[in-house]
This record gives C-alpha cells, structure tokens and sequence, in this order.
C-alpha cells in the first residue's frame, strides 16, 4: 500500500505546532523571569549569560514536554498502525489524517510520540532518584566529614567499594528480572528511603528542640508524608492508591540511587571538611551547638553552591545512566518508549533506516546537554560571589 | 612512600576481597542459579532435573565453602557417582581435576566458562587482549586532543577560543557513547559510507582503519570533554601565577611562557584525571563493544552476566575491579611523584 508524505516543510512546522502547550509554558516561566532577573537571586542572575539561558530554556522545554506529554503526542507511544511499519518521517495515515511526523519505528509505533512519553519516564526517575542519592549522601557525608575517624573510615571504605563497581557489572547484577523474586531490592529501598525522614527529623529536631509545639508539628508533618511516600514505594501499599510504582521501576530507582550515593557522599565529605575549619563553625562550637545542629544548620547551607551545580550534573548523569539500563534492556519494559530503550531497538536496524534512532538520541543528548549548561553558568555565578 | 603503597596494595585486596563476595552472593541468588540450569539444559527441564544439576555439578554446597574453593583455600570436588564411586570432573570440557585439589584464583585457576565452555582463562585473557588493542588506539586518540583543547582554551581566559571550546566540551560530555555511536554511525557509515559500523571483522581478520575508527571515535569522545576541561581549569589556575606573570614581564613571547612555563604545572592534575578515567571507560567499552559488535572484554561481560556463567562473571568483575584499583593507585603516587609540593603520608 502506498503511503502519502507530507514535506519536510510541514513537519518542521508540525513539530513546532504540536509543541504549543511547551512554548506556552516557556514564554509564562521566561518572559517575567527574564524581565524581574534582577531581584530573583542565583536563578535571575542565570538570565545574563548566554550559556545560562541556553541551559535554563532546553531544561525547561523537557521539563513540560514531560508534564504535557499527553497533549503533545499525537498518538499512544504502544499503539501500532500495521501500515506505518518503518514509515518514513512525514507518513500520512491512511483513513485517519494524522501524520507520524518523524516517522514509524520497526513495530509500526510512532517515533516522535515515542520520544515525547519518553521524557516523561527519565524526568520523573532522574530527578527523584538524584534526590535520594542526595540525601543519602548529605545525611551520611556530614557526619564522616565532620567527626573523621573511625566513621570516616568505615563509610568512606564502603563509597569506595561501591566507586570500584564498574557501573555496568552493578547494573547487570542489581537490575536483572529475576532479583525481583528476592527481597533485595525492597530492602536497599526500605534502606535508602529512610533517609530522607532521618534528614529531615533530625534537621527539624536540632534547630526546634527548643519550641516543643512547632517541633511536634513538624515532626508530626514528616513522619506522616514520609510514612505516606515509604509506605507507597516500598511496600506498594499506599492507604490512599496514590502513590505505586511498579517492582521494575523500583528497581531502576534502587539500582541508580546506589550507584550515584557515593559520589555525592563523597562530594560532601570533602565539602564538609573544608568548611569545619572556619570560624563560624568554631563560633557554634563555643556556644555549646550540638554535632548535628552545627552540621545542617550551619556547615550545609554554606555547602550549597557546589552542592547545586553537583545535583545538575548529577540529573544529567543519572539520565545517561537511564539511557544505558534502557540500552541493555535491564529493567524497563521491553515496550517502554523511554530514550534508551528506543536508543537499543532502533541502533541494531541503523542499515537499513536511520530514522527511528536520531529522535531519542537527540532528545537524550539535549536534555543532559541543557543541564550540564545550567550547571556550568551556576558554577560560573557561584563563583563570582 | 614504601609503606604508603604496601598500605594501599593491603586495602586493595580486602577491597577486592569483598567485592568478590558480593558478587558471589549476587550470581548464586536463586532465580540466578535456576537460569543459570535453564541455559545449560534444555528450556522444558523440569524443577526437578535443574535441581539435579545444580546438586550433582556442587552448586548446592554451602556458600562459604564454594567462595572458598573459588578462591582457592577450600579443594575443589569431583563429581562422584553415588552408584560406582567413580569419580568424574564437574565440567569435562575444561579439564577439571577428578581427585579433590586446591585450585582457585590463588593457584592461577580461574574456574570454567560454562557459557564457552572451555576454561575462563582461555575467554578473558584473548578478550582482554583485544579490548586492550582498543584502549590503546582511545587514549593514543583522546589524550593529545583533549589535553590541546584544554590548554588552548585554558590559555586565554574568558576569549572566544575558550568559550567556543568550552561550550564544545560540554556538548561532549553530554554525549554518552550509545548516543555519539548512534550519530557517527549514521554520518559516516550510513550516509557518507567511508567506515565500516560494524567491528566484527576486527576480531577476526585484524584492526583496520576502516572497521576500527568509529568504536575509538565513539569511546574517546565522552572522555575528550572531561579531561579537557579538567586541563583547562588547571591551565587558568596556572597562568594567573606569579611565576608567568614574571616570564611575560622578562619579555618572553606568549607562546614561550605558555609552552616553556605554564604546560608542564598544568599538567600535573589532569594526570590524575586521566587515570581515574579508567573506570568510566570500562563502562564505555562494553557499550561501545556491544555496540559495534567487538569480541573484546565488555562483550565477554555481557555474554556472562545475560547467561548467568558464574565463574567467568566473577573473573570479569575480578579484573576490573583490579583495574580500578591499580589506577587509583597509580594516579595518586603518580601526583606525588608529579607534583613535589604533595607530600605523601
């Protein structure tokens, strides 16, 4: 059956016309952002360079693509129209009007919807998974930093034993579909999803210890949404449905928060280090502040800097990580229209069409090319002051 | 120095030695086993038969005692046939002993592939060999590149050299290999035809400019942006120096100071840099050697860890872990010896 085409002309203009909701968003984020930069701190202050702006848009641009991506995509990223096997970009459906704009992949799936769902699945997992490496290396660096010693010694052995992991070997043998009948991956969550609620108790109890009203309240608020979120993640039993994932997210999510704790651990060890020399910290020490008030209320938010532009770059590695899981086919589903994923089926068919492969791979590229921009104008900015 | 490295080679191994364990606890959790006995026999094998092929080849003893005899301190069994008592090796094709003997890691033995079946040493080591050929053709491309484009932006801070190479190393290193494979797979192999976007016919009939150009491409370039940059911020951290700013005011050329004053202090970190690359580019070759279909040490992984073959899985981790270690080790008595102002405790 011969298909119809549309020019390349229109598929530019197609692309751009299905992105609507994006460049809505875009101009009502950027516009006042640009116009009020002066007054809006370390996030204006990206605005007055070029890089900053280049990084801020591109993040931002997949930020909504991924919140809008069901508006966007013209059709299901699993739906197969028969006909539409490895259409070439610009095929008209038969019978039907819509046009695969960049084209069908070998199972007769749309490209370019494929590639918008797809940034839906590495913007919620990069980020999330980078927080919690964040917290568990904040929560365990602090402490080896700041008392050295046997602690030091101890947590700084295990980062290195991890760090000495080729990531892949870790991946192949965290990540393979037969763990999920052990209980290890549901343990390493229960493990590493306490901290965030260690983080927080103990960060609200230093500093509250003395309002025992406030403290309550606060302690009250984290160990219920903590509870909550733990209560849904790792033992999929959420009183409210609200918040499931699936055994193989699950361990995706395990998978990339262990692999990329240590690094931060050890980012801020160094951090942590550094700072307990100076003398506002010596200033807390003689007022009589207990270890872990001077540690999070006063050595972390003088570590913030490094720690942002680290948590870009991070976001930006954990999507190459992703993109890798997607590229052995570990862990997400065979059918899931995440970059790597489609990275993997379609490089294996770069003979005889190049089409399916180029949208994911630019997607991928761009996305952790806007956050490494993003965090090179923060660290140029960072270091101005 | 003497007793720094003996301390560091001490920590390697209790490094190693846990890692191994952790690998052998991962490889012999159940599912692992169970298809480690589906691959081996035929797909219908009822529970049953994989239960006795799993008893009769050993991998039904305690778990201290296999790890033991893997590493060599714990004699390894024959199978004896409960009927006649006559003894036989676990796997015949890589002549296992038939008497009870001491044979790990630690007498050079480093078990027996059941995937190739044929003896781990025999898979790793040509593999190993081979994804050395490619190593050595990455770093002998990426270093050089890399370390002229961090000095040339690093030169002149702030200039349009330095941005334009700046914003380009970054492009780089946002390129993991799967997505560079990809786009330098369709622009050289698939539009321009000038390369091969396959290696296989390396392994076989030897490397060639034709089938080896996109994998060291492909490999160099994630590295080429790092230590780029790890070069330029040296380079920047040199030339604002005392020592330049009094060559330039003696009246030397600007290209004297720079070649003659400032590279070799510059170069000093991204030695280090460029040591601890290392582990990333092991990552790296197996993408790229999967990629490309290059029958080097990634491939071998990836055969072992999707066939569950435990012994060759241990020795793969083994080695790399190994490599790891050695280039930490490297790189820091390297630094000290660099670099005299770093005193090593």
């Amino acid at each position: 059956m011969q298909l119809e085409y549309v020019g390349a002309f229109q598929i530019v203009l197609g692309i751009i016309a299905r992105f609507w909701p994006v460049w809505l968003a875009l101009a009502i984020i950027v516009v006042p952002s640009f116009a009020y930069r002066a007054r809006l701190g370390l996030y204006g202050q990206l605005f007055d360079t070029g890089v900053g702006i280049t990084g801020v848009l591109v993040c931002l641009f997949w930020l909504f693509t991924a919140i809008f991506s069901a508006r966007i995509a013209p059709f299901d990223p699993l739906d197969q129209i028969v006909v539409m096997k490895n259409a070439l970009p610009g095929a008209m459906v038969p019978d039907d009007g819509g046009v695969f704009l960049l084209g069908g992949d070998k199972l007769a799936r749309d490209v370019f919807s494929r590639m918008v769902y797809g940034s839906r699945i590495v913007l919620i997992i990069a980020p999330t998974a980078t927080a919690f490496a964040l917290m568990v290396g904040i929560t365990l660096g602090l402490p080896a930093g700041y008392y050295g010693g046997r602690i030091d010694s101890f947590l700084s052995f295990l980062a290195n034993l991890v760090l000495a992991f080729p990531v892949i070997l870790l991946f192949y043998l965290l990540v393979t579909p037969g763990i999920m009948d052990t209980p290890i991956p549901y343990g390493m969550a229960g493990l590493f999803f306490l901290f965030p609620i260690i983080f927080f108790g103990a960060l609200f109890y230093t500093r509250f210890k003395g309002r025992p009203q406030l403290l309550l309240l606060q302690l009250a608020v984290t160990f219920v949404i903590g509870g909550w979120v733990y209560a849904g993640l790792v033992f999929n039993a959420d009183p409210l449905g609200l918040i499931s994932i699936r055994p193989n997210e699950l361990n995706i999510f395990v998978a990339v928060v262990f692999a990329s704790s240590p690094g931060v651990f050890r980012i801020v060890r160094g951090l942590v280090m550094d700072i307990k020399t100076r003398d506002y910290v010596a200033a807390a020490q003689t007022r009589g502040e207990t270890p872990w008030y001077i540690m999070l209320w006063e050595v972390l938010p003088n570590a913030r800097g490094p720690l942002i532009v680290d948590a870009c770059l991070r976001i930006g590695y954990t999507t190459i990580l992703l993109g890798t899981l997607g590229y052995f086919g570990l862990g997400l589903a065979p059918e899931s229209p995440d970059w790597g994923t489609a990275i993997k089926d379609s490089s294996r068919l770069l003979r005889s069409h190049i089409h399916p492969a180029l949208p994911p791979v630019f997607a991928l590229m761009s996305f952790v090319l806007g956050l490494n921009l993003l965090a090179d104008a923060l660290r140029e900015q960072s270091l101005k002051d | 120095m003497f007793i720094f490295v003996l301390r560091r080679l001490g920590g390697m191994m209790l490094t190693m030695l846990c890692l191994t364990l952790v690998v052998f606890f991962m490889v012999n959790l159940e599912p692992n086993l169970t298809k480690l006995a589906l691959s081996q026999m035929d797909m219908r094998a009822s529970r049953a038969d994989q239960e006795n092929w799993l008893e009769r080849n050993g991998y039904r003893q305690p778990f201290l005692v296999r790890y033991g005899q893997w590493i060599g301190v714990v004699k390894k069994q024959p199978i004896i046939n409960p009927e006649t008592g006559a003894a036989t090796a676990r796997f015949s094709f890589c002549d296992d002993p038939t008497e009870p003997v001491y044979s790990g890691i630690l007498q050079g033995d480093f078990g027996c592939s059941t995937k190739f079946r044929t003896r781990v040493a025999d898979k790793l080591f040509p593999a190993l060999g081979a994804t050395g050929t490619l190593m050595f053709w990455v770093m002998v491309t990426m270093v050089p590149i890399s370390l002229l484009i961090g000095v040339l932006a690093g030169m002149r801070e702030g200039s349009r050299t330095d941005r334009s190479l700046s914003v380009a190393s970054i492009t780089t290193t946002a390129t993991p290999e799967y997505v560079s494979g990809v786009i330098f797979t369709v622009i050289f192999a698939s539009w321009l035809g000038w390369l091969n976007g396959s290696a296989a016919s390396a392994t076989r009939a030897g490397v060639n400019f034709y089938n080896f150009t996109l994998p060291v491409m492909t490999m160099a370039i994630y590295g080429t942006g790092y230590i780029a940059r790890m070069t330029r911020a040296s380079m920047v951290e040199v030339m604002t120096q005392q020592y330049i700013r009094t060559a330039r005011l003696k009246g030397l050329s600007f290209s004297g100071v720079v070649i003659k004053h400032a590279l070799r202090n510059a170069l000093i970190a991204p030695f280090t840099v460029i040591m601890l690359q290392f582990p990333w580019l092991l990552t790296g070759v197996v993408i790229v050697e999967v990629m490309f279909r290059y029958q080097g040490f990634g491939f071998t992984l990836v055969e072992a860890a999707g066939n569950n073959d435990i012994d060759l899985l241990l020795g793969c981790s083994l080695v790399s872990v190994f490599v790891v270690l050695s280039t930490q080790l490297i790189s820091d008595v390297g630094y000290a010896y660099l670099n005299p102002r770093i005193r090593v405790q």
